[in-house]
C-alpha cells in the first residue's frame, strides 16, 4: 500500500451551502442553498439530506436506554451452569473473573475489554461527543472526529459475551449431567450492545465541524496551510 | 473535475488522483475519503465468491463437539440460534440469528449478485437497491466477532469436558480473513459508478 494521497485544496464547507452528500452513494450533489426537502439522488435514488435527521434526538434517546440496560445486564446473572446437580450463575464479570482465575490471561483480558470496558466508553464517549456538539464547542474537532471514528468501528466486539452464552447453550444441554441455559442478563447485555451501536449510528459527525466555521480557528488554519505546503511542495505546476 | 466529500466532516474537495492501493485523507478531519482500487470487481468478486463456499461450509457442518461420559452434542451456526429460541430467549436468538447467519449470507449474496453482472458489463436488475443493502449488512455482519466468542467457549468448557473442533470451525477461520479483504478491497466509488443511475 502507499502514502495516502491528502487533498490538495482547503476544504469548503457549510450546513446551508451549495453541495450535499448522499449518505448512502456519496455523490456530492449541487442543491439550492438553504434547507433542502424532498430530494433524491440521481445516482442510487435515496433521499438526500444535508445531516442526519434528527441525529441530535435520536441519539440521546437511545444513550438513555442503553444506559438503563446497562444496570440490569451487568447486575443479572447471563447464563446458568449445571454441572452434576450442582447450580451455578454467572454474569458479565464472574465470566471475566472465570477466565482469569481459570483460563488463559489474554483471552480474559479481550474479554474484559469488550465486555465491561467497551459498553462504558462507548456511552461516556457518545455522551461527550453530544454534549460537545450542543454546546457549540471549539474544542479539538478533529481530536473528537477520531473519537468517533474509534466508538463506530470497536463497538461491535461487545458481542463476544452474547456469541459464549449462545454456543455453551447450544453445545451443553445433557440434562443433569451438563447443561447450560441463557438467563435474562443475556437480553439485556445484548440490548446494550445493539442501543449503542444504533445511538453511534444516529450521530452526526458533520455537527462537530458545523460549529467550527468561524474563520480562522486552528484546524481550519492547519489545513489551509497543509493545503499549501502541498503545493509547494508539488512546485506548484499544478494547474487545478 | 468531480468533487469528492468527506462523510465524516462534510468538506467537499476536487477529487484528488490516488495511485491504485492508495488512500485519500481529509485535510480537515483526517478521515478516510476512499482507497482506490481500479481492480476491485474482479478482487471481490474472487474473495466474495471463496467467501460464499466457505460460508456454506460453515452453516453445514457443526463447529465443535462437547463429549462428557461417552455423550456427544455437536453445535452448527443454527443450532445456537435455536436452543436460544427454545430455551425462551427469543430476542437474544433473533439477535444472533441477524449478525451470524442473515447479514453475512446477505453481504456475501448480494454482493455476488451486484459484482458479478458488473464485470460482464451488464448491470444487474435492482443493483442498486441490492448494493445499499449490501452497504447496510455490513456493520451487522459480525462472523469475526464470533470467532472470538468460540475461542472463549473453548476455553471455558476445556476442563469440564473434552472439546473437539469440527470441519466449519476451519472454514470459520478462513471466512474472516476473507470477508475482511473482500471489505478492504472493495471501491465502492467504482461500484456506484457501474450500477448507478449517472452516465
Amino acid at each position: 500500500m502507499s502514502a495516502p494521497i491528502r487533498a490538495a485544496r482547503a476544504p469548503v464547507t457549510d450546513p446551508e451551502g451549495p453541495h450535499a452528500q448522499c449518505h448512502v452513494c456519496n455523490l456530492v450533489v449541487a442543491v439550492p442553498r438553504g434547507p433542502i426537502h424532498g430530494l433524491v439522488c440521481p445516482r442510487c435514488r435515496t433521499g438526500i439530506h444535508r445531516r442526519k435527521p434528527n441525529s441530535l434526538s435520536r441519539t440521546w434517546a437511545l444513550l438513555i436506554a442503553a444506559a438503563i440496560c446497562y444496570v440490569p445486564a451487568n447486575l443479572f446473572p447471563v447464563m446458568e451452569v449445571t454441572t452434576l446437580g450442582a447450580r451455578q450463575v454467572d454474569t458479565i464479570l464472574s465470566g471475566v473473573i472465570y477466565l482469569a482465575v481459570n483460563g488463559t490471561w489474554p483471552l480474559a483480558v479481550i474479554v474484559f475489554v469488550a465486555s465491561v470496558v467497551v459498553p462504558v466508553l462507548k456511552i461516556v464517549a457518545l455522551v461527550f461527543l453530544a454534549t460537545s456538539v450542543q454546546r457549540a464547542s471549539q474544542w479539538r474537532p478533529r481530536e473528537r472526529a477520531r473519537l468517533y471514528r474509534v466508538v463506530e468501528t470497536v463497538g461491535r466486539w461487545s458481542m463476544v459475551d452474547v456469541y459464549v452464552v449462545t454456543i455453551l447453550v447450544a453445545l451443553v444441554h445433557l440434562g443433569s449431567l451438563a447443561s447450560v441455559e441463557a438467563r435474562v442478563g443475556a437480553f439485556y447485555f445484548g440490548a446494550v450492545v445493539v442501543l449503542t451501536m444504533l445511538a453511534a449510528e444516529s450521530f452526526d459527525p458533520r455537527l462537530i465541524w458545523d460549529q467550527q466555521v468561524e474563520d480562522g480557528h486552528p484546524a481550519v488554519m492547519d489545513a489551509r496551510q497543509e493545503a499549501a505546503d502541498t503545493q509547494a511542495a508539488a512546485g506548484g505546476d499544478d494547474g487545478g | 473535475m468531480p468533487l469528492v466529500g468527506c462523510h465524516d466532516c462534510d468538506a467537499v474537495f476536487e477529487e484528488p488522483d490516488v495511485p491504485n492501493g492508495g488512500s485519500a485523507i481529509c485535510l480537515r478531519c483526517g478521515g478516510t475519503l476512499f482507497r482506490r482500487q481500479r481492480a476491485t470487481v474482479e478482487i471481490t468478486l474472487a474473495l466474495t465468491t471463496a467467501a460464499a463456499i466457505l460460508f456454506a461450509v460453515a452453516n453445514a457442518y457443526p463447529f465443535l463437539s462437547f463429549e462428557m461420559q461417552g455423550q456427544v452434542t455437536r453445535t452448527t451456526l443454527a443450532s445456537g440460534t435455536v436452543a436460544l429460541w427454545q430455551g425462551g430467549r427469543m430476542a437474544v436468538a433473533v439477535l444472533v440469528f441477524l449478525t451470524t447467519i442473515l447479514a453475512p449470507a446477505l453481504q456475501i449474496g448480494l454482493l455476488l449478485y451486484v459484482l458479478a453482472p458488473v464485470h460482464f458489463h451488464h448491470p444487474a436488475p435492482f443493483a442498486v437497491e441490492a448494493f445499499r443493502w449490501v452497504e447496510r449488512c455490513r456493520s451487522w455482519s459480525m462472523m469475526e466477532v464470533f470467532l472470538i466468542g468460540i475461542l472463549v467457549a473453548v476455553v471455558k468448557l476445556s476442563d469440564m469436558a473434552d472439546i473437539v473442533p469440527g470441519l466449519a470451525l476451519w472454514a470459520f477461520g478462513l471466512l474472516v480473513p476473507i470477508i475482511a479483504g473482500g471489505t478492504a478491497f472493495l471501491d465502492a466509488e467504482i461500484v456506484w459508478r457501474e450500477i448507478g443511475d449517472l452516465d
